[in-house]
């Protein structure tokens, strides 16, 4: 399963369920305003960091890049660019969206 | 093979196809139309005969409440809408143990039977699934 997720840590919690609800190699994608989510510093870096242990996190390098965070990035965590963002949509049999 | 049979066999073929379809409510039912706009397309898809659960979790428990009553906000009360897909043969309905307790909820305070499941059960549930689409 990847799991994309696109709202700020603070500002919702579709991060926090995700990863409540993400098993062992499943992967999480964070996108647009999710992208604060694997910044060092941001409140929910140690729950990244939990899950890192268990999932994959990617992060979309384009959304990190438009708000100035591409140099705050959680270490271990695997940027991608669109063409990335496509092939782990095709590598997943299943891919869920978190509103 | 002839056409007409072509079709025939196409025809066969796409309505053997039954996928699993979660629906994963996660929004409470009148500030927003995520509630109302899920359970739309959770009618839809029983009427092409797939296999649906949903899911209840976060403030999507409170979709279920017993008793809800909307006239005085002028808004439709969807809620006996639940009761109704067992008429349509939705019948797995999932609720989030966490997602109730954390707001004081318990399986009475909801007005269908449903099945509790904890966090690990959930996400197994999940990765059965051939589509997710979450609200």
């Amino acid at each position: 399963m990847l799991h994309i997720v696109n709202k700020s840590p603070s500002e919702r919690n579709a991060l926090e369920s995700c990863l409540r609800f993400g098993r062992n190699g499943s992967a999480v994608l964070l996108i647009e305003d999710g992208v604060y989510a694997v910044t060092r510093g941001n409140a929910a870096e140690p729950k990244v960091k939990d899950a890192m242990r268990q999932m994959q996190i990617y992060a979309l390098r384009p959304d990190l890049e438009a708000r100035g965070m591409q140099d705050a990035v959680i270490d271990g965590v695997k940027l991608v660019d669109y063409g990335g963002f496509v092939d782990l949509v095709a590598e997943h049999h299943c891919v869920q969206s978190w509103l | 093979m002839n056409e007409a049979t072509a079709d025939i066999d196409l025809q066969e073929e796409t309505s053997g196809t039954v996928k699993k379809f979660m629906f994963v409510n996660r929004k409470a039912p009148y500030g927003t139309v995520y509630a109302l706009e899920a359970l739309e397309v959770v009618l839809i898809s029983a009427a092409f005969d797939q296999d649906v659960s949903m899911v209840f979790i976060d403030d999507g428990v409170y979709e279920l409440i017993r008793g809800q009553s909307t006239k005085a906000i002028d808004m439709k009360n969807f809620s006996p809408a639940y009761r109704a897909l067992e008429g349509y043969d939705i019948e797995k309905l999932y609720v989030d143990d966490e997602s109730l307790k954390a707001r004081g909820l318990s399986t009475e305070s909801l007005l269908v039977p449903v099945e509790v499941l904890n966090a690990a059960q959930m996400a197994e549930l999940m990765d059965q699934q051939d589509v997710v689409i979450s609200f």
